[in-house]
């Protein structure tokens, strides 16, 4: 019953401004104690304060993977039921994700620097989060080259379900390659098994980077519904005015 | 069947008479082949090593620049529309559309490999691996390029988009199609273990490009 209730746009549109400050001030409150259990962590023996990337890492990396994962979810949406509010959401995720796969990219090249010696390494881990960056770029490209959104919805949910299908095949060949190329230092981020002291901060955070994403989802869906109205009543006026033509 | 005979001799016929296509498409890739030594040197040792790899990254670019042709022309001249519109399922049509294609553009990339190899100083035995490897995994990258034609045509646009969303997908058949061939020139894997993953990739894109292409050109010419 929920859900179609929230198939309406309309419906939507009030939910999401009743429940926006909410979870903007949830997020506020989670990254406050995920900050301070970060900051109260431990230093690595080893690594030293940089240990302290991986609670910015970790989690955007999970959230990068999250956001293909929503995306493939919203485009079976759009290519089953038709339904308007999985195109905007699959719209609305693209960019969000990449964003946290980009900050992920980031945040690691930073944190190979003083330990690998290296920005970056042809790892497979590294290599098959690069490529989900480039296919969310793909995706994105695609939205932003199609002027007519039901049809941009359409063709971006076939790309985003046969890169679903395609994204563990690569993830799969890319280990498969890179343990052909360099068999012995093969580069792990969680040997050991992962202490309590460093793992609830890790988990905090990655629940607050969650609900930023929900955040800034939610928002990025009312801003396209938005964006849609706009230009559907630009189209009607356009359409309107004397002397155009047609 | 007869329908999906006539439509695979049209498309055959075609490519042969107005021409462009695979000849244009070999002569990319022996002009990517031999730009490659101004690149990296004229070290034969060298090139006898990255060899198979400047012979597959090679027959990627040309299947993609060939790829434009595969729906475009037919969604120029209407025959996209009677193909949607027949009876016919638009799977079986598109399916020999791009077999068709393959067969003009995929088949003489494979079938020049071991030529060009001769360019990169791989013996024999080498460039009749990269042939080989090429035979099997081109189809891979023709019905993979299927989305990408499908997707072009039902959104009106094509050329540098059409690149940016196959190249990725493309990924698994380079690396193997790679390994494949090198593991035949240098060892020390088996020949076998990547190239049946090869087959395997191949035989994926086939069902899967096929089926996404179609549900692309429903969505999109409606």
């Amino acid at each position: 019953m929920a859900l179609i209730d929230l198939a309406n746009p309309s419906r939507f549109l009030s939910l999401a401004e009743r429940v926006l400050p909410w979870l903007i001030g949830i997020t506020i409150i989670a990254f406050a104690i995920g900050l301070q259990q970060t900051a109260g962590a431990p230093d690595d023996y080893q690594q030293g304060a940089t240990v302290k990337i991986m609670f910015i890492h970790v989690p955007s990396a999970w959230l990068g993977m999250f956001g293909w994962t929503l995306m493939s979810i919203a485009a079976f949406g759009t290519l089953v039921w038709r339904h308007p509010l999985a195109d905007v959401t699959a719209k609305a995720a693209a960019p969000i994700g990449a964003a946290f796969t980009f900050l992920c990219l980031v945040t690691g090249s930073l944190w190979g620097r003083p330990m690998w010696g290296t920005y970056w390494v042809w790892d497979a881990r590294l290599t098959s989060v690069l490529i989900l960056f480039l296919m969310y770029l793909g995706v994105i490209a695609l939205w932003r080259t199609v002027d007519d959104p039901s049809r941009a919805a359409r063709a971006a949910a076939v790309l985003t379900l046969v890169g679903a299908i395609n994204l563990p095949i690569i993830k799969f060949s890319v280990d498969w390659w890179n343990t052909l190329h360099q068999p012995a230092s093969v580069i792990r981020l969680g040997g050991s098994t992962i202490d309590a002291t460093i793992l609830i901060p890790l988990l905090v955070m990655a629940g607050a980077f969650t609900l930023l994403f929900v955040t800034l989802l939610i928002a990025a869906m009312r801003n396209e519904i938005l964006r849609r109205r706009v230009r559907t009543l630009m189209l009607m006026q356009a359409q309107a005015a004397p002397g155009s033509a047609s | 069947m007869t329908a999906l005979r006539a439509l695979f001799i049209r498309d055959l016929r075609l490519a042969v008479r107005v021409g462009g296509g695979g000849g244009i498409g070999v002569l990319f890739f022996l002009i990517v082949v031999v730009l490659m030594p101004f690149a990296v040197g004229p070290d034969l040792g060298l090139l006898g090593r990255i060899g198979p790899a400047i012979l597959w990254l090679g027959a990627l670019l040309a299947s993609l620049l060939t790829l434009d042709r595969l729906l475009a022309a037919d969604h120029e001249d209407g025959s996209l529309d009677l193909i949607l519109m027949s009876e016919t399922p638009l799977e079986l049509a598109i399916a020999v559309k791009a077999l068709a294609h393959w067969l003009v553009t995929g088949l003489p990339l494979a079938v020049a490999a071991p030529l060009l190899g001769l360019f990169m100083n791989l013996d024999g035995r080498a460039g009749a691996a990269v042939a080989l490897t090429l035979l099997v995994g081109t189809p891979a990258l023709t019905f993979i390029g299927l989305i990408g034609a499908a997707l072009a045509v039902a959104l009106r646009r094509g050329g540098l988009l059409l690149a940016v969303l196959v190249l990725p997908l493309t990924v698994p058949v380079l690396i193997f199609g790679v390994a494949a061939s090198n593991a035949a020139v240098v060892g020390p894997l088996p020949f076998g273990t990547p190239f049946t993953i090869l087959c395997a990739l191949t035989l994926v894109s086939v069902v899967v490009g096929t089926f996404a292409a179609a549900a692309a050109l429903r969505q999109g010419m409606e």
